[in-house]
């Protein structure tokens, strides 16, 4: 998804001014956008305290500011900052995180970002937004560079299936129609779960929607979702994401608000390093019953 | 500078009333950095500079002295740490005029300001950005990445102020974590360092007068001064960062206010 949103970073500075601060990332993907940008790129170093304040400085000044780094380094290290300077201050610096959950692999849990959008979205204002195809990333950037919010964008691996035609952007969507349990996905996960689910018989497989932009208060479910789950009055959600601040806790929340009763809730998320040993993504999601085989089983089961 | 006398003394008596009608602490730091504040606002900042408290524990200061500007009112210092108030013990965000950003907790300023002298830079605007910062919190690993960006972007329109009283929290700087001396250190970033009395209004006007010749990057001023500057009992002593004013002490430091 790097590459995807270099393009529209390119694309956008070519049409309005804003100022790009990495915090040393970016090697292998970012190359265009820098020699594009010239002197409103701007490599701030290994700081990312100093990078967030530096954004919400020039935020205050008018001027429009992104922020890069590997996920974690950009949420977690500079919490306060993003608090203090920016969230408090409605700044609309814009965040955004490289390698969402397990993202990094086997780099370890030091590059992994399993409370990312939780985290952030504690945070008065913010919007988080989480692509799950790479070309969900333009209408995010454009989106983003028109809010007055402070937002975080989540990158990740594009898992879309070959020959998967991906339904126009839009922060709930309907990815696979079918007529067993409803799962709601966050993230490029979904791309695992519809590649496992489609070749099933439509009647019986499950219906797959996606979600990409949160808090769910800003972007609720929409009525055909709703509708959806109360006639089915089951769920599984799904996300690379731990349990605290997830978007599963977050519809639970909506649904019990708004009166949703369901007999079966299940969520399927992050939950650390259970075996205390690490490895790829995929050995992760797979600790954490996120592997498309699990899923499968908890989807048809 | 006969002048700069009699509004350090108006400015002090309010400061003092307003810390002691609502008995609040951090008088001694606001006493110890109430007449830069002055001083950089009635006499050294046009209209297209912008000051930042980085120290936002010294907000009560920095009140008075849009007070004396008369950009805050008498009812809005009535407030003070009161409910409802839009003076609290450290400045809030959104809320102006001449309180660019909330600040309170240390470390943040440096970093705030270069963003801020920065963007005058790509917006191609005049004046300078003024940042005042306690000298205990250059203790926060933030404030040299402020300083390591600053230089390297060479923002020579960015002035960073440093109130050395010496004293912090729970101690001396020398005790808790000696950053002694600051100049040294910050030279070696690349920074132009000076110092001055920071409560004597011509040894403050020398350091900034030098600012334009740092071409490179930031200037630097270490402002020695006194924390619970002109309260006996109060002066140097680390208590003054937190204790309230108690009645004699405050009649005593009015009074003393009054000896010509």
């Amino acid at each position: 998804m790097r590459h995807a949103a270099c393009s529209s970073w390119i694309n956008l500075f070519r049409r309005q001014n804003f100022v790009f601060l990495t915090g040393d990332l970016g090697f292998g993907a970012l190359e265009p956008l820098r020699d594009e940008m010239g002197q409103h790129f701007i490599n701030v170093g290994i700081a990312e305290q100093n990078m967030v304040s530096v954004a919400a400085g020039m935020a205050r000044m008018g001027m429009s500011a992104w922020i890069y780094s590997i996920a974690p380094f950009c949420y977690a290290r500079p919490f306060e900052q993003i608090r203090n300077d920016v969230c408090l201050h409605g700044l609309p610096v814009k965040i955004v995180g490289n390698g969402g959950g397990y993202g990094y692999g086997t780099m370890g849990s030091s590059h992994h970002a399993l409370e990312d959008y939780g985290t952030l979205l504690s945070l008065p204002g913010m919007r988080a937004y989480v692509p799950i195809f790479a070309a969900d990333v333009d209408p995010m950037v454009k989106k983003m560079a028109q809010e007055s919010h402070p937002a975080y964008l989540r990158l990740g691996r594009c898992e879309r299936p070959k020959e998967y035609a991906i339904p126009p952007y839009a922060p709930w969507r309907r990815l696979l129609t079918g007529g067993g349990t409803p799962a709601l996905v966050i993230g490029p996960l979904a791309g695992g779960v519809i590649e496992a689910c489609w070749i099933l018989p439509e009647g019986h497989r499950p219906e797959i929607w996606g979600l990409c932009q949160l808090p769910m208060t800003a972007y609720p479910p929409p009525q055909a979702f709703i509708d959806l789950v109360r006639l089915r009055r089951k769920l599984v959600v799904i996300e690379e994401h731990g349990v605290h601040g997830s978007a599963g806790q977050m519809l639970a929340h909506t649904f019990l608000q708004n009166n949703i009763s369901l007999d079966s809730f299940v969520h399927m998320h992050a939950v650390g390093y259970p075996s205390a040993t690490y490895g790829s993504q995929s050995f992760h999601r797979k600790e954490c019953g996120l592997d498309k085989n699990t899923l499968l089983k908890i989807l048809t089961g | 500078m006969e002048d700069f006398t009699l509004l350090r003394k108006k400015a002090t008596k309010r400061l003092l009333r307003m810390h002691f009608e609502s008995q609040i602490g951090h008088i001694g730091g606001n006493l110890s950095a109430l007449d830069a504040m002055l001083y950089l606002h009635h006499y050294v900042m046009g209209k297209n500079d912008l000051f930042l408290l980085s120290k936002g524990h010294s907000a009560g200061a920095l009140y008075v002295t849009l007070w004396t500007l008369g950009l805050l009112s008498e009812s809005d210092l009535e407030t003070f740490h009161q409910d409802g108030t839009r003076l609290a013990g450290h400045p809030i965000p959104n809320w102006g005029p001449g309180i660019l950003m909330g600040t309170g907790s240390l470390g943040h300023g440096v970093s705030l300001a270069a963003g801020m002298a920065l963007a005058k830079r790509f917006q191609k605007q005049p004046g300078r950005v003024y940042c005042l910062t306690s000298d205990g919190e250059w203790q926060e690993g933030s404030t040299w990445e402020g300083v390591i960006f600053s230089r390297h972007q060479r923002l020579n329109n960015l002035t960073l102020l440093v109130d050395v009283n010496g004293l912090q929290g729970f101690g001396s700087t020398h005790e808790v974590a000696s950053m002694n001396d600051l100049a040294p250190r910050l030279t070696g970033f690349g920074l132009h360092v000076v110092e001055a009395d920071g409560h004597d209004p011509e040894s403050i006007r020398c350091a900034v007068n030098q600012q334009e010749a740092a071409t490179q990057g930031p200037f630097v001023i270490l402002l020695k001064t006194v924390k619970g500057k002109g309260i006996e009992g109060m002066e140097n002593r680390m208590e003054s960062h937190y204790l309230p004013l108690d009645r004699p002490r405050y009649d005593q430091a009015i009074q003393a206010l009054e000896i010509p």
